[in-house]
């Protein structure tokens, strides 16, 4: 089990490296003068050079990259944007909770539909609710996030205003200049963005669980147990359903990654301040340090999703449970 | 009262490509404390009639007509929570593999429990128990230490008498082994059919033996089907079959085995493929591999009939008496003086 999380760790530290220096690298790539924004519209040359110097702009991008491991380092801080100064840590902070409410929101809710769907639907191929579901999971995989998103506010929030267009509000009470706040807000403003959430991963889940769990029906192991003279219910409590949760498993610690990426569309067309959102304000004042820490951050989270998902097979698995 | 009759059993499936017939006229009656041994190749239609008897076809994709009678109580079209009741009870079932028949994350001792606590009303404690003594009779040593591994810590060998404790431990009446020891090694294998020989004395089971390994057949069965194409081609006690088989099926199945002093020589083959159930060949099924083929074999079934040559002795073959006495003696010097050659 150490020797497991020992090289977990070592990937961890390889990962980041990847990541950041990619992001460090395509930044370099592409023409831009993050100075010249940071430093304003009224700006004279000599202010733009003074804040190119100031940022560290002037260096070669490979001494940038140091400094910025330096920084991580010495003072466990992912620094500051270039555009407003203030410390990134803080802006991760303050939009996380955000993206980790749609994420793991939008989980609970695309997954509470279809593990019954997908099960009810494999238990009865081609009947009339597996053919429903089918065209539901064609419509889910072919639509764009913001195109659901978008119809979604559209009909229920400005049509029918039974949700808010867009908007967020915090989950703890407290903080101050919010217009809403507490639990009900929150989940009231989240609505939406949830279902939107669960349209898109519900289509691709409601297969995987139908597909899984056929196949595991079709286990010999199954038919021993029917052998046996267990109960339909028994034999799907039991014998099928751990078994074709494996891969579900699997596949939605990946996802979750994933979902820090569709969090993007999501945050953008329900105005939801969260990391998705800031990342594109970041990408649009080539606001580097924001960029990389956001990514750092993302890096940091799929890699936990994934150790997270290995430690659950182990014990959903006993055949690869470390001994 | 036999503990197992089968008359006229017939199964057929509804697939996208239309009716199959996997299985149809077998008739069999079997004794308690006796054994049967079912012989045929892969898709002759053995394990479909089992599956059968056992219930276990979908009744979404088959239709079922004739009878099973468990200890005189008819199976075909009990309701489902009845024979929810006999199976695992009454009467048992083992399968090909053992590598896949056991739920991989699930101990030994909960599969075994369940099997209990299933069909009779005691407590888990006790499930435990039955569960660590049958392992025991199995004889799986250590077996309350291994009652809480998983099946992959056991091996092919090991899973195949936990799969026979499983069926073994509501001590059921009649048991059905569809093929048991074949995904196993050949010493294994012997180990598994001596096991189950001293089980069937101590328990005085049924034992139904599906199998393609004739050897098995002769060690251990006391009747003898031979299937062909999910049709019984020959059915007679076992000395009577292995002394004078009836028809060319079966006679190619006999010339097939592997003899010990016969080092060297090639094996007789039949040659060709089993049919297909989809699309099976008009009149005798075996016709288009068949050495003695007639038209009349083309065109028309055999009827089942019963043959001088022992007792309860039927096959299914349209060439004459004297033609089949003459074939098979020619036949059976042949083996003969190939063995007093070696």
């Amino acid at each position: 089990m150490t020797q497991f999380l020992i090289r977990r760790l070592f990937w961890a530290v390889f990962l980041f490296f990847v990541a950041t220096i990619i992001t460090y690298l395509i930044f370099w790539v592409i023409p831009a003068d993050p100075a010249a924004l940071a430093a304003g519209k009224a700006a004279s040359p000599a202010d733009i050079l003074r804040v190119r110097h100031f940022l560290h702009l002037d260096r070669p991008i490979w001494e940038q990259y140091y400094y910025f491991v330096q920084n991580l380092v010495v003072h466990r801080s992912l620094g500051m944007s270039f555009v407003n100064r203030e410390s990134v840590d803080s802006i991760i902070g303050k939009d996380a909770p955000v993206t980790a409410s749609l994420v793991f929101g939008g989980a609970v809710f695309w997954l509470s539909l279809s593990i019954p769907v997908g099960i009810l639907s494999a238990l009865r191929p081609r009947s009339i609710l597996d053919r429903i579901t089918m065209t539901f999971v064609l419509i889910g995989i072919s639509a764009h996030p913001v195109w659901i998103g978008l119809i979604l506010s559209f009909l229920f929030g400005y049509k029918l205003h039974l949700t808010p267009i867009a908007g967020y509000c915090n989950f703890i009470p407290g903080s101050p200049g919010a217009q809403c706040e507490g639990p009900v807000q929150w989940a009231y403003h989240m609505i939406l963005p949830w279902i939107t959430f669960m349209i898109l991963f519900a289509a691709l889940y409601v297969r995987l669980v139908r597909a899984n769990v056929m196949e595991t029906m079709s286990e010999d192991y199954v038919r021993t147990a029917r052998a046996k003279g267990a109960s339909e219910r028994r034999v799907m409590v039991h014998h099928v359903l751990r078994n074709s949760m494996l891969p579900v498993v699997t596949i939605l610690g990946m996802d979750l990654g994933l979902a820090l990426g569709g969090a993007i569309f999501t945050e953008t067309i329900f105005n939801l301040p969260g990391l998705g959102r800031e990342v594109i304000s970041a990408y649009n004042a080539d606001d580097l340090p924001v960029i990389t820490g956001v990514v750092v951050f993302s890096t940091i989270c799929v890699i936990i999703f994934n150790l997270i998902v290995d430690v659950t097979y182990g014990f959903l698995d006993p055949r690869i449970r470390p001994s | 009262m036999p503990a197992l009759e089968v008359k006229d059993l017939a199964t057929t499936f509804h697939t996208d490509d239309g009716l199959v017939k996997a299985v149809s006229g077998v008739s069999f009656s079997l004794d308690q404390g006796k054994t049967l041994g079912v012989v045929g190749e892969s898709g002759s239609g053995k394990s479909v009639t089992f599956l059968t008897v056992m219930g276990l076809v979908d009744p979404r994709h088959a239709q079922v007509s004739g009878s099973v009678l468990l200890n005189g109580e008819e199976m075909l079209g009990a309701s489902q929570a009845r024979l929810r009741q006999i199976r695992g009870a009454t009467i048992g079932m083992i399968f090909q593999d053992p590598m896949t028949s056991l739920n991989p994350v699930k101990t030994i001792g909960w599969q075994l429990e369940e099997a209990v606590l299933i069909h009779q009303d005691v407590t888990r404690k006790e499930a435990r128990r039955q569960a660590i003594e049958i392992l025991k009779e199995v004889e799986i040593p250590r077996s309350d230490q291994r009652v809480d591994d998983y099946p992959h810590q056991f091996s092919g060998g090991m899973r195949q008498r936990v799969m026979i404790a499983m069926a073994l431990i509501n001590n059921p009446e009649v048991l059905i082994a569809d093929e048991p020891t074949t995904a196993l090694d050949v010493t294994t294998q012997a180990q598994i059919l001596r096991l189950m020989g001293r089980l069937q004395q101590e328990h005085q089971m049924a034992i139904v033996m599906v199998t393609h390994d004739l050897g098995v057949v002769a060690e251990l069965a006391n009747d003898v089907i031979v299937m062909y194409g999910g049709k019984v081609v020959e059915q007679a006690n076992v000395d009577d079959l292995f002394a004078r088989p009836e028809m060319p099926y079966t006679w190619g199945l006999l010339g097939s085995l592997p003899r010990l002093n016969a080092e060297g020589s090639r094996l007789e083959q039949i040659p060709g493929q089993p049919p297909s159930l989809l699309n099976p060949p008009r009149g005798c099924p075996f016709n288009p591999r068949c050495a003695f083929v007639m038209d009349v074999c083309r065109t028309d079934l055999p009827e089942l009939r019963r043959s001088d040559n022992g007792e309860e002795h039927y096959f299914r073959c349209h060439l004459d008496d004297e033609t089949r006495t003459r074939t098979w003696e020619a036949k059976h010097a042949a083996l003969v003086s190939k063995d007093a050659a070696a």
